[in-house]
């Protein structure tokens, strides 16, 4: 029997047990976006032409919680284990390198829905939110999460010491999550930013999310999935090579 | 019958350090065998080699006859390692740990045996206990439980007595002999030698990554033709004597003897110094003496 199954119910019991750093701080922090920025915003903008400013947001909070939490969770655990050695009781089984990955990229699914949900109940008293289309909705948080999984899982095994993560989660994750359309619509950014915001996939991310509860999206919806997708493939064949090989794990 | 583990030359770089220089070891099933070396020998990267942690430069490594490269889940799952360092994920409890352990292995439903290694090292008491709040040494226990959930025919134990009291290290070693006898073959290092004098049918030593000796425990210590003789005397040991000395400790001398002959004369000379004999024993080497021996000598 494989032991895929206890690799993935051990990281996901490994955030369940500190729940309230990692369920309850993220979702404190999306409340208090909510509340300032619409507090902030209300009345003077209407997105999409109709829809309220804090209506608008809510999903991008949600969207945001989801990919920030995904790539924590794998990214600290493996940085953790690392550090403290015991990540070789995960290096000593008999796990192929793809159910590794599969393990860690789920959990990272995992604690991104459930952050994800937390914050959408949280948040739904206060706002007037449709669910247009609630396949998309969660088509793009799993697609979402599972890249952001992902990269936790490049940056957990290229770093050596806890501080090179948080440069990765605070120089790489944080500004292209913050630039991707969480607070604004990019068609309200001047055209060359407009222009540079489809570069960033986290853009697609936030965008297909956000059309799942609107039915309107800066770009369609199949096109930003397609992006979404590849970009996991490209991010799971690095971390798929990186395990194959032992990099910074088998000597 | 594959042998338990079968290491073909063996070669590993840490940069500019060699830790193995084309390193030949077979070990049949069913032995209970001593790896031993200074600090720096190899002994624990040949371990990683064996158990996939670490990938060998040139040569191959065989556990139970499984290649542990290119039939890396079987070799895995014949073989249990006790890590040197005392390392432990603060999140579980005992219990969690071996089960979880044991899931990794594919080893489900395996609540009796995890009990029974529980009750051998002592740890049932701890089950329900966060790893973070037992001692050293209980968690060194959980290190070897953790080794042995998926039943490994091949248990190797990489210092599993550094730093632990008399009382583990005795239901340690009662334990490994049994699952010794019950068909496990167990590769031991230590840095007390007298564990393994008294437990290894067979004994590698190595050094600078190169096997430097190896034979049975027995005719390692038959290698030291030379004897001991240990003497409190009343006054100074006479100076004629000195050169035999070989070290001493507590008011006692020990001198170093080609053959019991050589007694007679030592007696004649503190006769002539007019010395008294307190106390006198002669003592047979023992593996320390070999140790010393063979890594001076190589």
């Amino acid at each position: 029997m494989s032991g895929f199954p206890t690799l993935l119910y051990k990281e996901v019991l490994r955030f369940w047990k500190v729940s309230t750093q990692t369920i309850g701080a993220p979702v404190l922090t999306a409340a208090l976006f909510l509340l300032i920025f619409s507090h902030v915003m209300e009345g003077r903008v209407r997105m999409y032409d109709a829809v309220p400013y804090a209506s608008f947001l809510v999903p991008g909070l949600v969207m945001m919680s989801v990919l920030q939490n995904a790539f924590a969770n794998s990214s600290s655990s493996l940085i953790q284990s690392k550090i403290t050695g015991n990540i070789i009781f995960v290096l000593l089984p008999p796990f192929a390198y793809w159910e590794f990955f599969a393990a860690y990229v789920l959990a990272a699914v995992v604690r991104g829905m459930v952050v994800g949900t937390a914050v959408l109940l949280v948040t739904l008293p206060f706002v007037e939110i449709a669910f247009r289309h609630p396949l998309w909705i969660v088509a793009f948080a799993f697609a979402g999460s599972a890249v952001l999984g992902a990269l936790g899982m490049v940056a957990g095994i290229w770093a050596e010491k806890i501080d090179q993560v948080a440069a990765f989660q605070n120089f790489l994750i944080m500004p292209l999550t913050f630039l991707s359309g969480v607070f604004y619509s990019i068609h309200s950014l001047p055209a060359f930013w407009q222009g540079l915001s489809h570069f960033n996939p986290f853009f697609y991310m936030i965008d297909g999310f956000r059309y799942g509860f609107f039915g309107v999206s800066d770009v369609n919806p199949v096109g930003s999935l397609a992006v979404v997708t590849g970009f996991l493939a490209l991010v799971s064949g690095l971390t798929l090579a990186l395990l194959k090989h032992g990099y910074k794990l088998r000597h | 019958m594959p042998a338990a583990i079968e290491v073909r030359d063996v070669h590993k770089r840490f940069g500019e350090l060699r830790a193995l220089s084309g390193i030949d070891l077979e070990i049949p099933q069913g032995e209970f065998f001593g790896l031993l070396g200074p600090n720096g020998a190899g002994k624990t990267t040949l371990i990683s080699v064996l158990a996939g942690l670490a990938h060998a430069d040139r040569g191959s490594a065989r556990v139970m006859g499984h290649d542990v490269r290119a039939d890396y889940r079987a070799a895995r799952r014949s073989l249990g390692v006790v890590p040197q360092e005392l390392v432990f994920d603060p999140f579980f409890t005992v219990r969690e740990t071996l089960r979880i352990q044991s899931g990794y292995f594919g080893v489900r439903d395996n609540g009796a045996w995890i009990e029974e290694v529980m009750q051998h090292l002592d740890l049932a008491s701890k089950a329900e206990v966060n790893m973070r709040a037992l001692s050293g040494g209980m968690k060194r226990r959980v290190l070897v439980a953790q080794a042995l959930v998926h039943k490994p025919p091949v248990i190797v134990l990489d210092e599993p007595t550094a730093g632990v009291d008399i009382q583990l290290r005795q239901a340690l070693w009662q334990f490994i002999r049994r699952l010794n006898r019950d068909g496990h073959t167990i590769v031991l290092t230590t840095h007390y030698l007298e564990e393994a004098e008294m437990l290894c049918g067979r004994i590698a030593m190595l050094k600078d990554g190169r096997v430097v000796a190896l034979d049975s425990t027995a005719n390692l210590l038959k290698r030291v033709h030379h004897l001991f003789l240990r003497l409190r005397l009343a006054g100074e040991l006479p100076q004629e004597l000195r050169a035999l000395e070989h070290g001493g400790t507590a008011g006692a001398h020990v001198l170093r003897l080609k053959s019991y002959e050589d007694v007679e004369q030592i007696l004649a000379g503190i006769r002539r110094a007019g010395c008294r004999i307190e106390e006198m024993e002669i003592v047979q080497p023992d593996l320390e003496d070999v140790f010393v021996d063979v890594m001076h000598r190589s």
